[in-house]
């Protein structure tokens, strides 16, 4: 993390150091966070909802400064918002990805903000795109971000097939995020899922004694 | 010009700030009249592309063999053809272009054609609400094709105002080409089949009397260019230009024959033009 972390400053500063993810299927993607803010080793809020609506089928996963990713987040629903009543259709996934990079990339030096951009549009589809810290856009068919990311790149790689269903999708997203709950101090909480596609959003939410148990303790 | 005068002699046309007791704004209705006296320029949409055609009139025997453009690429996507003031159409690619390219940098993919006709009519708009500029003299026809939208073709003229069209006219001829335009079955024509019928009805609009040598730009985008707007290739016109002049030829052989049957009415012949045009 490239947080300068000041002890003697009693700051009221929240962060999502996090594990978020996104993950593409045919028809749509799958987005998942845990539910842990902190400032400090204080859990500020510890049934945070990280995966916030952008337009009617656009969502993005928030990792980082609390502050910061929720002003983006709005600064970028406002441009979505007037850009697709302007064109006058439902705005692609590609488009809103942009604005947010455009954002993060302006303001590098100013913020840090991890973001997970995922959505469906009618012309590609489910898509997911990542904005990391420095203002970068790529479009990849899985992303994990966070500090707990970390910890499940080597679940990712080996689980991962393209062309999964949407069930499947959602297995791998609450395994690798609880796995990521379990190893990462700074994430935990809750899992937040939500399956986007054509005919809509589809949110939930697996408690703490729901969570798929990986060691036997 | 009935109800551009008050009685005092002041007139309603003097500026685009003033309706007429009609409620005309004629300093618009001029600016149209600029078009008229410009030369026709076509655009047609097809099943798989747009075609534009314009009639390059030629005015000096000096002039360089393809210069005086009248067709631009706006985007790599998007060509304009324009009819009237040539500077006021130059300006205008200037604007669509950056409108283009802004959207691009903002919203990171190919602007749709009806949303770059609408801010460029937007800004032909705004040129028709004061005293102190003109309205823009110049039409044009704006065509574009992407993978998601197909093909697409939009006209502005100097009122401001853009409409979608599958085929469209500008320019001295435009009610001539318009009828021959309705002809066509465009629909389920491709780019290949269309550029001929392009290259035909510029050929057939050209008054030959009134306006001598012309030269004709065609120009076209879709999928047999990948998407990408550019003047069709000089093998493809040629080959264009010899069928229109094969059916110009054809139609005045035809207004020639109706006239000699009708004048010898005892005896009924029946000509087949194909055979005339082989001598």
């Amino acid at each position: 993390m490239l947080t300068l972390y000041n002890p003697i400053c009693s700051l009221y500063n929240p962060i999502y150091y996090t594990t978020i993810m996104a993950v593409e299927y045919d028809g749509g993607v799958v987005i998942g966070a845990d539910s842990r803010t902190t400032t400090g080793a204080y859990i500020a809020n510890r049934v945070t909802d990280k995966l916030t609506p952008i337009h009617d089928r656009i969502f993005c996963c928030r990792s980082g400064s609390a502050a910061d990713t929720q002003a983006i987040a709005d600064v970028v629903t406002y441009q979505l918002g007037f850009h697709s009543i302007e064109l006058d259709e439902a705005p692609l996934v590609q488009t809103a990805a942009n604005l947010f990079k455009a954002s993060c990339y302006r303001y590098r030096e100013e913020l840090m903000a991890g973001i997970i951009v995922a959505g469906w549009d009618k012309r590609r589809g489910g898509q997911v795109y990542t904005v990391p810290v420095g203002g970068m856009l790529v479009r990849q068919p899985v992303s994990v971000g966070g500090s707990g990311s970390t910890y499940i790149y080597g679940y990712m790689d080996s689980n991962y097939k393209p062309n999964m269903t949407k069930d499947q999708c959602l297995r791998l997203v609450s395994g690798a995020l609880s796995l990521a709950m379990e190893r990462d101090g700074s994430s935990g909480g809750v899992v937040r899922l939500a399956a986007i596609s054509e005919t809509g959003v589809d949110r939930q939410v697996i408690l703490g004694n729901q969570l798929p148990k990986w060691s036997t303790a | 010009h009935v109800g551009s005068k008050l009685d005092d002699g002041v007139g309603y046309d003097l500026s685009a700030s003033t309706f007429s007791p009609d409620g005309r704004v004629f300093q618009v209705e001029y600016a149209m009249k600029a078009v008229e006296n410009s030369s026709t320029a076509i655009g047609i949409r097809c099943k798989d592309g747009v075609v534009f055609g314009v009639e390059k009139l030629i005015l000096s025997k000096l002039y360089e063999q393809g210069s005086n453009k009248r067709i631009f690429n706006v985007d790599r996507h998007v060509g304009m053809a324009v009819a009237g003031l040539l500077a006021d159409a130059r300006s205008l690619s200037e604007v669509a272009r950056e409108e283009a390219s802004n959207f691009r940098s903002n919203y990171g993919h190919n602007i749709p054609l009806k949303y770059l006709s609408e801010r460029v009519a937007m800004y032909v708009h705004a040129y028709t609400l004061y005293s102190a500029v003109r309205p823009f003299g110049c039409s044009f026809i704006l065509g574009s094709y992407d993978q998601d939208d197909g093909p697409q073709l939009y006209m502005v003229d100097p009122s401001g105002i853009s409409f979608g069209y599958w085929g469209c006219a500008i320019g001295k001829a435009k009610q001539a080409a318009k009828t021959e335009i309705e002809k066509l079955q465009m629909k389920d024509m491709t780019c290949r089949e269309l550029v001929k019928e392009v290259a035909k009805i510029i050929y057939i609009v050209h008054d030959e009397v009134k306006d001598k040598a012309f030269e004709l730009e065609l120009s076209w985008v879709g999928e047999v260019t990948n998407g990408k707007h550019e003047l069709v290739p000089k093998d493809i016109r040629v080959e264009a230009e010899k069928y229109a002049k094969v059916c110009t030829t054809t139609t005045s052989l035809l207004h020639g024959i109706s006239v000699t049957w009708v004048q010898n009415n005892s005896t009924f012949k029946v000509f087949f033009p194909h055979f005339m045009v082989t001598n």
